[in-house]
């Protein structure tokens, strides 16, 4: 990101603040400036942000689902859906963007397709190999006590495939909220607007810096606690073995 | 807790596997009366365990016709049909999200039985299989290998099915458990009278539990069907006498007890003393064992009852 800096010699008296001695200094963490741009700067960010991931998960995770549902009902589709999220996966985030501004513009759906697709990979993966796990034994007394194919899917398997598509939903939600920041690259949206802005300054903003990136890491961590409490909340049974 | 309890009749019975030249079950024809364990035996190949699963067409048959209580399994709903009936395996396949209630609560839920009704017959099936009614919050993970099969027991019991299928359901248990549950599981079909279709390897547990032996050959092709008593003094053929063991003779004195003999008056002081309970095989063991000719067996509440000799054991 240096690259991005004016190329100038000797220090140069930041241009960010009237404002107090730290400023000036271009302090670490300035707490007057992140009281004075909650409100206009942070705040905004961290809710767009949660906004992208939510979205972007929520989507991603109906997808998927329902490919998994293909891939495991149908064997024979399963290696061509694991194949095309895996490709989707592979591409490197910048250069979906890039690929997509042509079709969708410089848009929030442009940032949401490309964290979609991020998703799949993962979502896709755990969803099947947590159908796939449960018990041959499982399967025959469910079907020799008369459930029905639809019963057996919802009362036994997918409650035992519960787990791993937790675990998966942790892993896409994490990941998506760290790919998201990158999303400002295209638009300034989400903690990744004032990451970019930050770093875009003639000499790195360390105040605007530290806040957005640290609010995007809390962010990360809640949302994985919180999850794994859900887990936890869900399968109780799943920690006995 | 009575039931009802059904007949079964295997008529003709066939399964021919696609692809396959040779049937896995040829033909099989036996009945099985109502509240009677029949015990399905024989080598793998025998077909045994597909017999089982013609009955709740876990395993579609391809000839011949099964009844249950005059009525053909193919003229029933299938899912109707195997909410009807028990079903037990090797591999118990409890759900692991569920605790045990939820477990035997399976079929009951099925039949819209409101949880206050599960409850209590959970709670009342426990105490029938042996476990505490603490069990009931439980997570299969947190039971033995032999109180998950009495909970699989428990929950193929649930909705009072007049027939139940049980494959191998010992199978997996060591030798000292497996004997017990052996025990408790002809105690509780005393109390409870079910038609049993039990498919097992072991020759010693058929001729334990069954009331009658279906002894299948490789083909699918039944070889002899009797009590165990006439199976093991009366074999049909040179295959059932050889599968039954060289031992059959000592197989069929553990079926009878001391309690069953004509026994001579007391006569003589320092004999060994055997309750009436004792099975001839136990007996004779000990008269061996000891290098004696003669026993004296004891009632129920210690009172001598006579003296078995050597030759009243093996008359």
């Amino acid at each position: 990101m240096t690259g991005w800096r004016l190329a100038d010699g000797g220090p140069v008296i930041p241009n960010f603040g009237r404002g107090s001695e730290c400023l000036r200094d271009n302090g670490w963490l300035c707490t007057s400036w992140v009281r004075q741009h909650w409100g206009d700067i942070l705040q905004p960010a961290l809710v767009q942000h949660i906004e992208l991931t939510l979205i972007a998960v929520g989507i991603g995770f109906a997808i998927a689902f329902l490919l998994a549902l293909v891939g495991f009902r149908w064997r024979v589709f399963d290696p061509p859906l694991g194949a095309f999220t895996d490709i989707l996966y592979t591409i490197p985030s910048i250069a979906l963007y890039q690929l997509l501004v042509p079709v969708t513009g410089l848009t929030v759906t442009t940032i949401e397709i490309a964290l979609v697709s991020y998703t799949l990979f993962v979502l896709y993966r755990n969803i099947v190999a947590g159908l796939r796990a449960v018990p041959p034994e499982v399967l025959e007394s469910a079907r020799g006590m008369g459930l029905t194919r639809r019963q057996t899917f919802l009362r036994v398997e997918l409650p035992l495939a519960a787990p791993a598509i937790l675990a998966g939903l942790r892993v896409a939600t994490v990941a998506t909220i760290s790919i998201a920041t990158v999303a400002a690259f295209l638009i300034y949206y989400g903690l990744g607007g004032p990451i970019f802005d930050a770093l875009g300054q003639p000499d790195i903003f360390r105040t605007e810096l530290l806040a957005s990136g640290g609010l995007a890491i809390l962010l990360a961590l809640s949302a994985d606690a919180l999850l794994a409490l859900l887990q936890r909340a869900l399968t109780p049974w799943s920690r006995l073995r | 807790m009575r039931t009802e309890a059904a007949e079964l009749v295997f008529d003709e019975a066939t399964k021919v596997y696609p692809g396959r030249e040779s049937a896995a079950v040829d033909h099989l024809s036996l009945t099985v009366p109502a509240g009677e364990i029949c015990v399905l035996v024989g080598p793998s190949g025998g077909g045994k365990t597909t017999a089982l699963k013609l009955v709740n067409r876990l395993i579609p048959l391809t000839g011949g016709d099964i009844r249950i209580d005059g009525t053909s399994i193919l003229e029933q709903d299938v899912v109707a049909l195997r909410r009807s009936i028990g079903y037990v395996i090797q591999q118990v396949g409890l759900f692991p999200h569920m605790t045990v209630e939820g477990n035997i609560g399976t079929v009951p839920r099925l039949y819209r039985r409101p949880r206050s009704w599960i409850k209590a017959r959970s709670a009342e099936l426990l105490e029938l299989v042996g476990l505490d009614p603490s069990y009931a919050k439980r997570f299969p993970a947190q039971l033995s290998g032999g109180e998950r099969q009495r909970v699989g027991l428990a929950r193929a019991l649930a909705a009072n099915p007049p027939l139940m299928l049980m494959d191998e359901p010992f199978g997996a248990i060591d030798p000292i458990v497996r004997a017990r549950l052996q025990d408790e599981f002809l105690r509780l079909q005393k109390e409870i009278r079910k038609t049993v279709v039990f498919v097992t390897h072991d020759v010693d547990e058929a001729i334990k539990v069954g009331d009658r032996i279906a002894i299948l050959r490789e083909g699918g092709r039944l070889a002899q069907y009797d009590t165990p008593q006439q199976i093991l003094e009366h074999p049909a053929d040179e295959f059932v006498a050889e599968f039954v063991g060289r031992d059959r003779a000592l197989k069929a004195l553990a079926l009878r007890t001391l309690g069953e003999l004509e026994l001579s008056p007391a006569t003589e002081d320092g004999l060994p003393r055997l309750p009436a309970d004792t099975s001839l095989r136990d007996a004779l063991a000990l008269l061996v064992a000891e290098r004696r000719n003669a026993l004296l067996v004891i009632g129920a509440d210690g009172a001598p009852l006579g003296v078995a000799t050597r030759e009243d054991l093996l008359a």
